[in-house]
C-alpha cells in the first residue's frame, strides 16, 4: 500500500488491531530475557526492556521515521548506471507531515514504533548481567534512532533493495513482511557486537577454556515468554505482510498458521535434538527453537505453503540448538540468552529459505517489481534475498559495532565487578526482584 | 586482525553491489555475489579470530 493510495475501512481496523498485538512479542522477548539471565539481574533486566522500549520509541518518533519513511515517500537517490539507487528517506522529523486519517504511511508509524522497541530488546539478552542501564539506553538510541531505519527503509521505504527486482530483474526485489531482517537480524547483529565489545561474564570461560553453564533463573517466565511471543508475532507477521507486501486482510490466516507450524515445528525439532544428545529434551534451548521458528516465519509466513512451514522452522529449530553451542562453546560468546542464534541465524535462514521456497500469487508490493505469473517461484529471488542478507553482514555488522564501540568510548557498557557479583539489581537499581527469596545472612549476625 | 576483517567485510559487501551493478549476465552475476559473501565470510573469520585471541590473551 503506498503512502497515498487509500484504505478500506476494513482492512485498516483488521491492520489496527493486528498492530496492538505487536507489543506482546516484546514482553515475551523481556520475559525469557530476564528469565534466562541469574535472579539477581531479573529486576534490572525487566526495567532495561521497559527503558529501552521507551528509548526507542522517542529516537524513531524524533528522526528515525524521517530516515526510513515509506513508499511512494521522497527519498535521496544515487545513479549508477542510469538506475536510481533510493538510499534513505527525505521526510521531516518528529512524524511531521503525516496524515493521522488511518493511512498506511501511519498505519506504519505506529507498527514501526513497537519494531523498533523489539528490535533493541534483542540485544539486552545477550548483554544480560553485566551491560549497565545507561549504556543499555544509549544503544537503543542510535538502533532506533540510525541503524534500524537506515535499513528498514532499504527494504520498506522503496530503498535499493526492494528496487532489485525493479532495477536488476532480481524477482520482486528483496523480500521481508513481518521483519526478519530489519528487526531479527538488525537486532541480532547488534546483540553479537555488544557481546564482544561488553565480553564474556566473570566465571563464564575458566582459564583452561572449559565453560561451565550459567542456567537460567526462571524456566516459567521463559516459557511464558514464548507464548506471550507467538501472539505478538501473529500481529507482526500479519501487519507486516498486509503493510509492506500488499497482503490482503484475508491472507492473514495462512500467515498464521504458518507463524504457529513454523514455531512448533522449530520447538519440537529443538526439543528432540536435545533429548537425543543429552538425554532429556532441554527447555531453554527448546525456548530458542521456537523464538528461531518465529524469526524465520517473519521472513517466509506468507509465502509458502504450511508444509514447506513446517519444513523451514524444523531446519531453523536445528540450526539455531546447534549455533547456541558453536557459539557459547567454540566462539566463546557468552550470550545468555542466545540471542544472536535465535534472532542473527534464524532470521537469515528464513530470508534465505524465501528465495528458495517462496511463491507468489501476484505482484508483491515492492515498487514495480516483476511480476512472474501466479503460483511461480520469482526467477533470481534468491539472488536478490543473498544481496539482503550480504547487506546484512557486510553494512549492519560492521556499522552497528563501530557505533557500540565508539558509544563504548562515551559511556563505558560494562559494569564494575563489584556490581557484577553484588547483582546488577542490588548495585543499578538499590532494590533486588526476589527479596523475600533471599537469606540476607548479616541479618543473623549478633550486633 | 579485527579492524582487517571489518574491512573484509565490507569489501566483499561492496564485490556483491559491484555485481549487481556491472554485470548483466545472470551466471557471471551470480558466481560474483558468491564471491563477494565469501570475501564475507572471510573477514566474518578473522573478527572471530581476533576476539578469541583477545580473550586469551587476558587469561
Amino acid at each position: 500500500m503506498p503512502s497515498g493510495a487509500g484504505i478500506p475501512d476494513a482492512a485498516m481496523m483488521a491492520c489496527l488491531f493486528f498492530i496492538f498485538l505487536v507489543p506482546l512479542a516484546g514482553a515475551g522477548i523481556s520475559l525469557i530475557n530476564a528469565g534466562l539471565g541469574r535472579s539477581r539481574n531479573a529486576g534490572h533486566m525487566m526495567m532495561a526492556s521497559v527503558c529501552t522500549l521507551s528509548i526507542a520509541a522517542i529516537a524513531y518518533f524524533v528522526c528515525g521515521f524521517a530516515w526510513q519513511g515509506f513508499i511512494g515517500m521522497p527519498g535521496h537517490c544515487l545513479v549508477f548506471s542510469g538506475k536510481s539507487w533510493n538510499w534513505i528517506a527525505a521526510q521531516p522529523f518528529f512524524f511531521r507531515g503525516l496524515e493521522w486519517s488511518g493511512s498506511p504511511a501511519s498505519l506504519v508509524a505506529l507498527l514501526q514504533l513497537f519494531s523498533v522497541g523489539l528490535a533493541a530488546l534483542i540485544p539486552l539478552g545477550s548483554g544480560a548481567d553485566r551491560w549497565r542501564l545507561r549504556a543499555c539506553c544509549a544503544s537503543a538510541a542510535i538502533l532506533a534512532g540510525w541503524t534500524y531505519p537506515v535499513f528498514a527503509h532499504w527494504i520498506w521505504g522503496g530503498g535499493w533493495l526492494a528496487e532489485l527486482g525493479a532495477n536488476y530483474g532480481l524477482g520482486h526485489g528483496f523480500i521481508d513482511a513481518g521483519g526478519a531482517s530489519s528487526i531479527h537480524v538488525v537486532g541480532g547483529l547488534t546483540a553479537l557486537a555488544v557481546t564482544w565489545i561488553l565480553g564474556p561474564r566473570r566465571g563464564k570461560y575458566s582459564p583452561d577454556g572449559m565453560a561451565p553453564a550459567i542456567p537460567g533463573h526462571n524456566g516459567v517466565l521463559v516459557l511464558f515468554g514464548c507464548l506471550l511471543a507467538l501472539l505478538g508475532w501473529f500481529g507482526l507477521n500479519s501487519a507486516g505482510a498486509m503493510l509492506f507486501t500488499g497482503g490482503a486482510p484475508g491472507q492473514t490466516v495462512l500467515i498464521s498458521i504458518n507463524t504457529l507450524l513454523q514455531a512448533a515445528a522449530a520447538c519440537l525439532t529443538a526439543a528432540v535434538i536435545t533429548a537425543i544428545r543429552f538425554g532429556k529434551p532441554d527447555a531453554s534451548l527448546s525456548a530458542n527453537g521456537w523464538i528461531g521458528g518465529l524469526v524465520a516465519s517473519s521472513a517466509t509466513c506468507a509465502f509458502v505453503v504450511p508444509a514447506e512451514a513446517i519444513v523451514i522452522g524444523s531446519i531453523a529449530g536445528a540450526l539455531v540448538t546447534f549455533s547456541v553451542e558453536w557459539f557459547e562453546l567454540k566462539l566463546e560468546v557468552d550470550d545468555p540468552a542466545g540471542a544472536v542464534s535465535v534472532h542473527a541465524i534464524g532470521g537469515i535462514w528464513g530470508l534465505l529459505a524465501v528465495g528458495i521456497f517462496a511463491r507468489f500469487q501476484g505482484p508483491v508490493l515492492n515498487p514495480a517489481g516483476a511480476s512472474p505469473a501466479g503460483g511461480a517461484s520469482a526467477p533470481g529471488q534468491w539472488l536478490a534475498q543473498l544481496v539482503g542478507v550480504a547487506t546484512l553482514i557486510g553494512f549492519v555488522l560492521p556499522l552497528t559495532y563501530g557505533l557500540n564501540l565508539a558509544l563504548n568510548r562515551l559511556c563505558p557498557f560494562r559494569v564494575a565487578i563489584e556490581g557484577e557479583r553484588q547483582g546488577m539489581d542490588l548495585y543499578e537499581l538499590g532494590a533486588g526482584a526476589y527479596p523475600e527469596f533471599v537469606t540476607h545472612t548479616e541479618d543473623f549476625i549478633p550486633r | 586482525m579485527k579492524w582487517l576483517g571489518f574491512l573484509l567485510l565490507v569489501t566483499g559487501w561492496l564485490l556483491v553491489l559491484a555485481a549487481i551493478v556491472l554485470l548483466a549476465a545472470s551466471p557471471s552475476r551470480a558466481v560474483f555475489v558468491l564471491a563477494g559473501m565469501a570475501v564475507e565470510a572471510l573477514g566474518l573469520s578473522f573478527v572471530i579470530r581476533s576476539h578469541l585471541i583477545l580473550r586469551e590473551d587476558k587469561r
